[in-house]
């Protein structure tokens, strides 16, 4: 009976070292082992729930394919022998799959595929950086304000208040068109200007759990307000942080484009997908083509971002009940 | 509560105030010279004729000195003069405004009524056929840029199929008189646009709080008592669930804001959002001034009206 059961224990803790197998087992004491074998930590499941879910997999592959094929323009720019700058109006509106221009020319004759492979590092490469800079300030400052409450509340809410006030695209088109940043610039602004959604949430959910029996229960046996905050209260909000972190990726490429579309965005001749789509509408007859790609890409890139931050919250979430 | 209710108005007052200072300050930074040096782009304008104009807009003073003028104008109620208009931008903001809420208001509307529906709907069948497409038409639609689905859309009916109009309010005719029906199709493509977004986010929203408090005890207790599903749903579930509906007006009359300069501009709908976006590439002080200021009071009591909404419908949420 006994060895029976130490069998199963270690079969057990077989599978689960082999599904994880970077937990380094500490003890060879077998109840221990069941201990640990099968509490895997919050990441090893989520990890394998992650593989295990093919829909997500697939945006993740989707966007690493667009990432690698942008960051590889130049490579297409040397095999096609394309200037992506050269402007030549005789070639201008040059229809889709004519000669070696694969996606047709736009108004100035510029090749229109190289062109977004360009416009896709700047897209993807300001909202990625703007989006962590936007998070970590948020977290930090929502558990802390959430805790806390008070007067650090009160006073963070009323800065907050103040930027959140103006509603953000009217803020973004005034700083964009009276100081014209360029991409780097363009990031610090969408980064600092993006952490107050991220905190907002973080704060109401820590304000909520805050008032929670378990949070109760762990400061009644002493634990410091770091660990409540930090250990009690912010695994509780993960799924939504890292959710939060895959829809602000996408939110940012989504502001971005509509800056740059209007006109306030990067700034000729530096394309981003929402740039190509300014002067479009004014060419509906000559060239309607150059209306779909941009647009396309950027919806695809958006949508492979939140079926991640999808992916991710269901892998996170401890509710949910593994598959055997 | 109604302490609650004052002491969030008197703090909206210095956060309002926050905002003129705001705006102000990065205008006069961006352009230490003041907006005429940076209208006068014309090689043809003289030094003079530029004095004349400083004079005439009345930026000789100061920064500072401008900006308390401009303050207790507006506390006066005058918003005072566009530059580029040359008219009370008070006029200019009473014309547009109507365009706006028009637009907005029949989209936010339209959203509720369907999207709220669509949600709930899709948390009592989790996992059918209904579930399944409204999710992914969902995410699909929040993926798409707004810009873009309204450029696709005048390319297909406006451009290609000629059914409807590509832009404007009203026909543009001599005689100046349009039916209702031109009016409605002139508002199809700009509401679409705008409704197509809110319906998505909040049928999400209402679904995902549909099922976090399908798993609550009470859900259980309330059919384990054999209460028709009907009634578990409707009366037990779905009134907490509307919870998430109360924080989504704020942010939501926010985004009506913000997909008006977006939606305005593609649709040459004359309204704040497409005067917002004109006076900023403009430079027009006066105008940029009282839209971005008016989009704040907007703002400040939309989140103001959420948190009322909130306590109002959760009576465990206590503001003191």
């Amino acid at each position: 009976m006994t060895t029976e059961l130490t069998n199963e224990t270690d079969a057990i803790a077989k599978s689960a070292s082999q599904a994880a197998p970077n937990i380094i087992s500490l003890s060879n004491s077998p109840s221990e082992e069941i201990i640990r074998g099968v509490g895997d930590s919050l990441w090893i499941i989520a990890l394998r729930r992650l593989r295990q879910d093919r829909l997500t997999m697939v945006a993740i592959g989707v966007l690493l394919f667009l990432t690698v094929l942008s960051f590889s323009a130049p490579l297409f720019a040397a095999a096609l022998q394309i200037d992506p700058d050269r402007v030549g109006t005789g070639e201008a509106f040059t229809p889709p799959f004519t000669g070696r221009h694969f996606l047709g020319t736009d108004d100035l004759g510029r090749d229109h595929f190289i062109r977004l492979l360009y416009a896709g590092q700047i897209s993807l490469g300001i909202a990625f950086t703007a989006a962590t800079l936007a998070l970590i300030l948020g977290i930090a400052l929502g558990v802390y304000t959430g805790y806390y409450g008070g007067l650090v509340d009160d006073l963070m809410n009323w800065f907050i208040s103040t930027l959140d006030s103006i509603p953000s695209l009217f803020l973004l088109i005034l700083i964009f068109s009276l100081f014209r940043p360029g991409p780097p610039a363009m990031i610090l602004v969408l980064g600092i200007l993006g952490w107050t959604g991220t905190m907002r949430l973080v704060r109401g959910e820590t304000f909520s759990l805050r008032e929670r029996e378990f949070v109760i229960a762990a400061r009644s046996i002493g634990a410091s307000p770091f660990r409540t905050m930090f250990v009690h209260i912010a695994p509780n909000i993960f799924s939504i942080i890292i959710v939060t972190m895959a829809l602000n990726i996408g939110g940012l490429i989504l502001t971005e484009s509509a800056l740059s579309f209007l006109g306030f965005g990067v700034k000729i001749p530096t394309a981003s997908w929402g740039s190509m789509l300014t002067d479009v509408q004014t060419f509906y007859t000559k060239g309607p083509y150059l209306a779909v790609a941009p647009g396309l890409l950027i919806m695809i890139t958006v949508l492979c971002l939140f079926i991640i931050g999808d992916g991710l919250r269901d892998a996170f979430d401890p509710k949910l009940k593994e598959k055997a | 509560m109604t302490r609650y209710i004052i002491r969030r108005l008197i703090y909206s007052i210095p956060i309002l105030l926050g905002v003129t200072i705001l705006t102000y300050g990065m205008m006069t930074v961006a352009f230490p010279q003041g907006p005429v040096a940076a209208m006068s782009f014309s090689p043809k304008s003289t030094p003079a004729q530029r004095a004349k104009l400083t004079e005439q807009l009345g930026l000789n003073d100061p920064p500072v000195v401008q900006y308390f003028k401009w303050l207790g104008r507006v506390l006066q109620g005058d918003l005072g003069r566009s530059f580029a208009a040359k008219r009370n931008v008070s006029d200019l903001i009473w014309e547009r405004a109507s365009a706006t809420v028009e637009l907005g208001g029949l989209s936010l509307l339209l959203g509720v009524i369907i999207g709220v529906p669509i949600g709930i709907w899709a948390a009592v069948r989790q996992g059918s056929w209904f579930d399944n497409i409204t999710r992914v038409a969902s995410v699909i639609v929040s993926a798409i840029p707004i810009f873009w689905l309204g450029i696709i859309l005048i390319l297909i009916f406006g451009s290609w199929l000629n059914i409807l109009p590509m832009g404007g309010r009203f026909p543009t005719n001599l005689s100046g008189e349009y039916t209702l029906w031109e009016r409605i199709q002139h508002l199809i493509l700009p509401v679409f646009v705008l409704t197509a977004g809110d319906i998505a986010v909040l049928s999400r929203y209402m679904r995902a709080a549909t099922l976090e408090v399908s798993r609550q005890d009470y859900i259980r207790t309330a059919q384990a008592k054999g209460l028709s599903e009907r009634v578990v749903w409707f009366t037990h579930a779905a009134r907490n669930a509307l919870i998430p509906l109360a924080t989504f007006l704020g942010p939501a009359l926010v985004g009506l804001l913000n997909g008006a300069i977006i939606t305005e501009t593609i649709f040459s709908w004359p309204g704040l959002g497409r005067l917002t976006y004109e006076a900023v590439t403009q430079l027009d002080y006066p105008v940029v001034m009282a839209t971005v200021l008016i989009g704040a009071i907007s703002t400040v009591f939309g989140y103001l009206l959420s948190d009322i909404l909130y306590a109002l419908i959760d009576p465990r949420i206590r503001y003191s």
